[in-house]
């Protein structure tokens, strides 16, 4: 058992600090700490400047553009981000529909698609979820007939984070009937500015806008636009399943940075017993919360030794999406108890200097972490998933 | 960034599976409980030929200078299977307090690795687990010293041939200067001796010492950072102990709610048992991270002291959690004496205390990161 750095990777340590050293951009801090993604402008600036210096796809092999880095560097890199206050980079491109081309996809598809991702030149969002398939995706009944050299596709998807802002969209859609349910589903990359799409904003309990409903009404793409073969749609999400890991792994490691706006909160405010930070009960239930974030710290050390170690993770991904998530909740819930009675103070009516610093972050991230426990697999899922492949019960 | 064993290593663990099947079967449990002192001196030898009980001893004091991850090696199977034996105490704790303390103590570990003499460290009074919250004095006549004091719980004590005694030579309780350490043979003068069972069957004791003769180790005043650097080691021991018994009952209970059978079907089969064994071996899985974590940070060398206390907490949180489920989904059954499962239970609430509990931990780990 060894989990000391290596001289090689000591010195790729200080690269990475050396890289974001100075570079985040105050304004950014809060909305990061928050675990709110930032403006996709700002997103798209980051994703840039990552790509100048080569580091725009961390998770991706070298071949198609990527780093080619070790669980162990991206462990450091990660690490690195998060203690910078530096945004996770928008995942939608780079860790869902990349991986999924440069797996299963066409040349032309992978010559075209992978550098725009790298470069943030296309944002992509993803349209899975529909309004009777969430959880149940299989469900879906979006539907893409094949008509000549073309696909027409019809149907209503829901939760299409960033809709609004994406150039294209990998939607699932039925192309059969026959057979099992998840036979006839494929894979299809959509342009958003094809005619037959309207977007309608979904307003949420954080009241900032990052979904959407998508309506398809004959939308006609190219067939060439199938990502490898027609009906194996739902296959390929397998290759996400391996991947999942990495994706738990980063994004519970910017779980210190909400402690750390915690922190700060609490050491600002003054009450009758003196500063926040110093009073037991609260001092209590800071440490009880960042000591549960030293243990998904570690359960993610475990996972990037797995995945160094070429070894299956089994249900540990699971377990840290189940475990992060509930923390980020309870980080936000936490900073938000920090602003004490001000925290009622969500918008100025008036004077915007009469917020507390750190509002609506605080409370915005609050309501958003609602959400953590419920996209990409809610907990209850995890848990069918665990007790399933796991625990074979 | 790896965390398997190395061969020596999982030779070791294998070797201590295969003496827990033997010597700890559960089923078997109550009979050795029955059988008491006797049953213990008779495996305490028998670790004793296999080595473990040198293994944590440094080299120059006659061990075999194993570190953190090969005492995780021995604990993990002293959990699983329950052993009684006080191997923290006697093998872990105490040679950490006494290493480079001299002659006498070298002299004393060597026996302690042959299994001769067991050495107890006396270090609580008045129910707190801080190193310094001590009043007993020690008085220094000459070059001799005399102890009188109340040391309220010594863990595993009960049957120990000496004891390390923390007393005061200096400084008012609650600061750490001025904190001595000294050893006391069990038969000394002055010295009266409580002994104690606990629910899990360790053996512990008190002591009142009055005038009590004492030997002193390390550096006299200046001991407060060695108890805590000895303690930090045999929290991270007794850590391995409770993942140990976290999975044995995790495993026990899986077993048993796919075979139950109740409204015609494996209670297993059912979501809201499912999604509590889930939640077990998430917990098991958080354990088993952050010791694993904390003892090769240990190991390593680096300060671990915050990353041990952190872990100390949560270990003992999902320790009991486990456990408490493990009861509750055994049913009726689970809440008797013959089911390993509540012996799990038992054992995770004792080591929740000891060296300090999750309060006094947590407490530890603010003040640490302030």
């Amino acid at each position: 058992m060894n989990l000391d750095l290596a001289p090689e990777d000591r010195e790729f340590q200080q690269d990475v600090r050396d890289f974001f050293a100075n570079s985040i951009p105050e304004d950014w801090k809060k909305t990061v700490r928050a675990g709110l993604r930032l403006s996709p402008e700002n997103l798209v600036a980051y994703q840039r400047r990552l790509a100048d210096r080569g580091w725009g796809a961390p998770t991706w092999p070298k071949e198609y553009g990527g780093t080619g880095w070790t669980p162990q560097q991206l462990h450091i890199f990660w690490s690195e981000a998060s203690a910078a206050d530096a945004p996770a980079q928008f995942h939608q491109g780079l860790e869902l529909i990349g991986p999924i081309i440069f797996t299963y996809g066409s040349q032309a598809q992978k010559d075209y698609y992978l550098p725009r991702i790298i470069s943030g030149e296309d944002w992509w969002c993803q349209g899975y979820s529909e309004p009777g398939a969430g959880s149940d995706l299989a469900a879906l009944r979006t539907r893409a007939d094949r008509d000549g050299d073309d696909y027409v596709i019809n149907g209503h998807k829901m939760w299409t984070s960033y809709a609004h802002v994406a150039d294209r969209m990998f939607i699932l859609a039925r192309t059969s009937n026959e057979g099992r349910r998840q036979q006839g589903i494929s894979l299809i990359l959509v342009d958003m500015d094809t005619p037959g799409i309207r977007i309608s904003p979904i307003h949420t309990l954080d009241e900032k806008h990052h979904t959407n409903e998508v309506f398809l009404d004959d939308v006609r793409v190219p067939a060439t636009n199938i990502v490898g073969e027609e009906g194996m749609g739902w296959n390929y999400g397998k290759v996400l399943l391996d991947r999942e890991r990495m994706v738990a792994a980063a994004t519970a490691m910017f779980l210190p940075q909400t402690l750390r706006a915690v922190r700060e909160a609490a050491t600002r405010r003054r009450t009758a017993y003196g500063l926040l930070i110093d009073k037991p009960e609260f001092r209590a239930k800071l440490a009880q919360v960042e000591i549960e974030a030293v243990a998904v710290q570690a359960m993610v050390l475990r996972l990037m030794a797995d995945a160094a170690a070429g070894a299956d993770s089994g249900p540990r991904g699971s377990m840290v999406k189940l475990r992060w998530s509930e923390l980020t909740q309870q980080a936000t819930a936490l900073w938000v108890e920090a602003l004490g009675p001000k925290a009622q103070h969500f918008a100025a009516l008036g004077d915007e200097s009469e917020l507390p610093d750190d509002m609506p972050f605080a409370l915005k991230g609050a309501l958003y972490a609602r959400v953590t426990t419920i996209y990409g697999g809610s907990s209850e899922i995890q848990r069918n998933i665990i007790a399933r492949r796991a625990l074979g019960l | 960034m790896q965390f398997a064993f190395n061969d020596e290593q999982q030779m070791l663990r294998d070797s201590v599976e295969r003496f827990g099947e033997d010597e700890w079967s559960a089923a078997d449990r109550l009979k050795r409980l029955a059988e008491g002192r006797e049953g213990t001196a008779r495996r305490w030898a028998q670790m004793a030929e296999l080595g473990w009980l040198m293994l944590p001893i440094a080299e120059e004091e006659g061990g075999l200078g194993g570190g953190p991850v090969e005492i995780m090696a021995i604990m993990e199977g002293v959990g699983r299977h329950l052993m009684t034996e006080a191997y923290v105490s006697h093998c872990v704790l105490a040679p950490a307090l006494m290493t480079g303390g001299g002659d006498h103590c070298a002299a004393l570990l060597e026996q302690v690795g042959a299994g001769q003499v067991r050495i107890a460290a006396a270090l609580i009074e008045d129910d707190d687990f801080d190193v310094a919250a001590i009043s007993a004095r020690a008085s220094a006549i000459d070059d001799r010293f005399k102890l009188t004091g109340t040391k309220t719980h010594v863990e595993d004590g009960a049957d120990a041939d000496w004891y390390l005694v923390s007393a005061r030579t200096g400084g008012a309780p609650g600061e750490r200067a001025g904190i001595s350490l000294f050893l006391v043979p069990s038969g000394a003068e002055g010295l009266a001796i409580q002994r104690f069972r606990a629910v899990d069957s360790h053996r512990h004791c008190s002591l009142d010492l009055v005038d009590v003769d004492a030997i002193p180790v390390g550096v006299i005043g200046e001991v407060a950072d060695r108890i805590e650097a000895a303690l930090d080691r045999a929290i991270v021991a007794h850590m391995a102990e409770a993942v140990g018994s976290m999975e044995a009952a995790v495993a026990a209970t899986l077993d048993y709610v796919r075979t139950r059978q109740q409204f015609g079907a494996p209670i297993g089969s059912f979501q809201v048992v499912q999604h509590k064994v889930v939640d077990m071996s998430v917990a098991c899985e958080e354990a088993r991270a952050l010791m694993m974590v904390a003892a090769s940070q240990l190991a390593s060398g680096g300060d671990a002291s915050s990353l041990i206390a952190a872990a100390k907490v949560r270990v003992a949180q999902c320790g009991i959690a486990v456990a408490q489920q493990a009861v509750q989904l055994h049913g009726g059954v689970g809440t008797s004496e013959e089911l390993i499962v509540s012996h799990h239970l038992r054992r995770q609430m004792m080591l929740d205390l000891a060296h300090g509990d999750r309060d006094h931990h947590k407490a530890r780990f603010a003040e640490l990161t302030r």
